[in-house]
């Protein structure tokens, strides 16, 4: 590594572009934004910054925060249903042969490079009504039924398609499908950095399984496991697709607010406090993360 | 007697595998199923009627969503460009130098990948209206303000791949060019360049496939002559659901895969020939 003074021309023209362009087209836009949840509208599309704080008091009103808190709650289930699903996903991969390893690997990543919008599309033709999910639970709800009749206990009432899409459990489904990635891959770094003798030794001792994953590898894996959290929750937290296309008029969530704010109610500067609040509420998930990822040795950090 | 199982190899267990399967189907069975009901021959779709490539054809007769493609092509290209250069600059320059608040703008350059879109979204949206963009520019320098916002959070991802591929750089090599006179514009394009170019493939690919799949920011950013196509699928979406939406799915995502698989290989092209340093 060189210092910069002693070659500044060639640091200068490496420099130059790349920092231009990350404070033309991506600071100052976000700082016009932070500046604008300060302001008020004076006219129809007048917004004069008066340093108020008006716009985050209002953000605190009870319709206001039982969003936010609806979105924390949803994040929050969507993030502990990733972590039970994908915890044993990784735990597979992490122990599997190398060619399976390989493979399994890019089966989980491949949906993560398939479009957002269309998966989230594809969820619609499974949760409607008439649609897969239904279909399936039909199937076996006859089939139960018929069993019951065979066996003389009499038969179910014919199945009653449940009401699916449009609800807080399709948002949840559609933010679990769309994060499910986002939680293994780390689970598989934290996991895969996992001495091997600690958990044959913890097996050999008598431990079986479950407490050896318990005592052993958990706490092993802690930093993995909570960068896994964060990733997953940060984005499930911030999630537009899912809550507008599933969701139904009662499950919509912060981002969904703050597109109205901007596309239809024309109210920018509390658009741009709602923005900030999912900022800060981000900032302060990356800052845990890496706080544990120093005081843990790095581990998990890496994703 | 059961078959022994090693005691860690747990793909090899009856619940593990069940579990594997209930994931994977979870993960999978949605997009199957809407890349086969492209091909049903019925309009609504839960049954199958027979195979059929008319939905292929109304989605290609279909101008609007053919612009929109044509949009997200011109619009991932040129963003990949910029994004390489941009990204393998910030790379180098991280690498190569140490100066005063360098962990500070480390930090900035990732700043675009971990804001939620939303943010970032808003963010451009309220940007290119203030400064006054205007609109009516001629293609494609119309999808200037989309293309412009995509770079932002496109090369962030390149600087991370070079960035991880200059680590396995050696340096001897660099100060044997400059025993031969080599200066630092030669050692760039004749040293540089050349270890860092699978570095630089994955990376575009990458760009590329970011560029081609967002929405949300491009949501905020596209104006009514500036429709790419996410954006053209999401409003058919909210319209009605026709199988012509599943056909033109199932192109992006073919399109998708192969690019990510395209990337993987170079990737692995990038491994392989940095374990023979």
């Amino acid at each position: 590594m060189q210092d910069w003074r002693r070659n500044s021309g060639f640091f200068a023209s490496l420099a130059v572009p790349p920092v231009a362009w990350l404070l033309l087209l991506f600071l100052v836009p976000l700082g016009g934004v932070w500046l604008l949840s300060f302001g008020q509208n004076t006219g129809l599309t007048e917004i004069t910054v008066t340093g108020t704080l008006a716009n985050y008091q209002r953000a605190l009103e009870p319709l206001y925060l039982e969003i936010m808190l609806k979105s924390l709650w949803i994040a929050g289930a969507t993030t502990m249903i990733c972590l039970i699903a994908g915890f044993p996903v990784a735990l597979a991969i992490v122990f599997a042969p190398p060619r399976a390893k390989t493979w399994l690997l890019l089966l989980v990543m491949l949906p993560f490079w398939t479009n957002l919008l269309i998966r989230t599309y594809a969820l619609i033709a499974v949760l409607r009504t008439n649609g897969f999910l239904n279909a399936g639970l039909g199937w076996l709800w006859d089939g139960l039924s018929g069993l019951l009749a065979l066996l003389g206990l009499g038969s179910l009432a014919p199945f009653q398609p449940l009401h699916l899409l449009y609800t807080d459990f399709a948002v949840v489904f559609g933010l679990v499908y769309v994060h499910l990635p986002f939680m293994v891959l780390p689970l598989y770094a934290a996991l895969e950095r996992i001495d091997r003798s600690l958990i044959e030794a913890s097996l050999d001792l008598g431990a079986g399984h479950l407490r050896t994953l318990a005592y052993v590898v958990c706490p092993l894996a802690l930093p993995g496991i909570i960068s896994g959290v964060i990733v997953t929750m940060v984005p499930a937290l911030g999630a537009y697709l899912a809550p507008d296309l599933l969701g139904g008029p009662s499950s919509q969530l912060i981002a969904n607010v703050i597109e109205r704010q901007f596309k239809r109610a024309n109210d920018w500067p509390f658009g741009a406090a709602l923005s900030f609040l999912l900022m800060y509420a981000t900032f302060i998930a990356l800052f845990v993360r890496a706080a544990v990822a120093r005081s843990r040795g790095g581990g998990g950090a890496a994703l | 007697m059961k078959p022994m199982v090693e005691p860690l190899d747990y793909l090899r267990r009856g619940w593990m595998r069940l579990w594997l399967g209930v994931v994977f189907l979870f993960l999978y069975a949605p997009l199957l199923a809407l890349v086969a009901f492209s091909f049903n021959d019925s309009k609504r779709n839960i049954v199958w009627k027979g195979f059929t490539l008319k939905y292929y054809q109304k989605a290609w007769e279909n101008s609007g969503l053919v612009e929109a493609f044509g949009n997200s092509l011109a619009i991932a290209f040129v963003a990949t460009v910029v994004s390489v250069v941009l990204g393998g600059m910030a790379a180098l320059l991280l690498w190569r130098f140490r100066f005063p608040a360098k962990s500070v703008l480390s930090g900035l350059f990732g700043l675009p990948i971990v804001v939620p879109e939303i943010c970032m979204g808003v963010a451009m949206l309220t940007f290119f209206v203030k400064i006054g963009w205007p609109a009516d520019l001629p293609w494609p320098l119309n999808l200037g303000a989309v293309t412009m916002a995509h770079i932002s959070f496109c090369f962030p991802f390149v600087a991370i791949v070079v960035g991880a591929r200059l680590v396995s750089f050696n340096p001897e090599m660099e100060e044997a060019a400059r025993d031969l006179g080599a200066s630092d514009w030669d050692v760039l394009r004749d040293i540089l360049v050349p270890h860092m170019k699978p570095a630089l493939i994955a990376g575009a690919l990458l760009a590329f496939t970011l560029s081609l799949d967002d929405f949300v920011i491009t949501f905020f950013t596209s104006g009514p002559n500036t429709v790419t196509f996410p954006v053209k699928v999401y409003s058919m979406v909210r319209f009605a659901l026709t199988p012509a939406v599943n056909a033109a799915s199932t192109v992006l995502m073919a399109i998708t895969i192969l690019l990510t698989v395209l990337a993987l290989r170079a990737q692995r092209g990038l491994q392989s020939s940095a374990q023979a340093h």
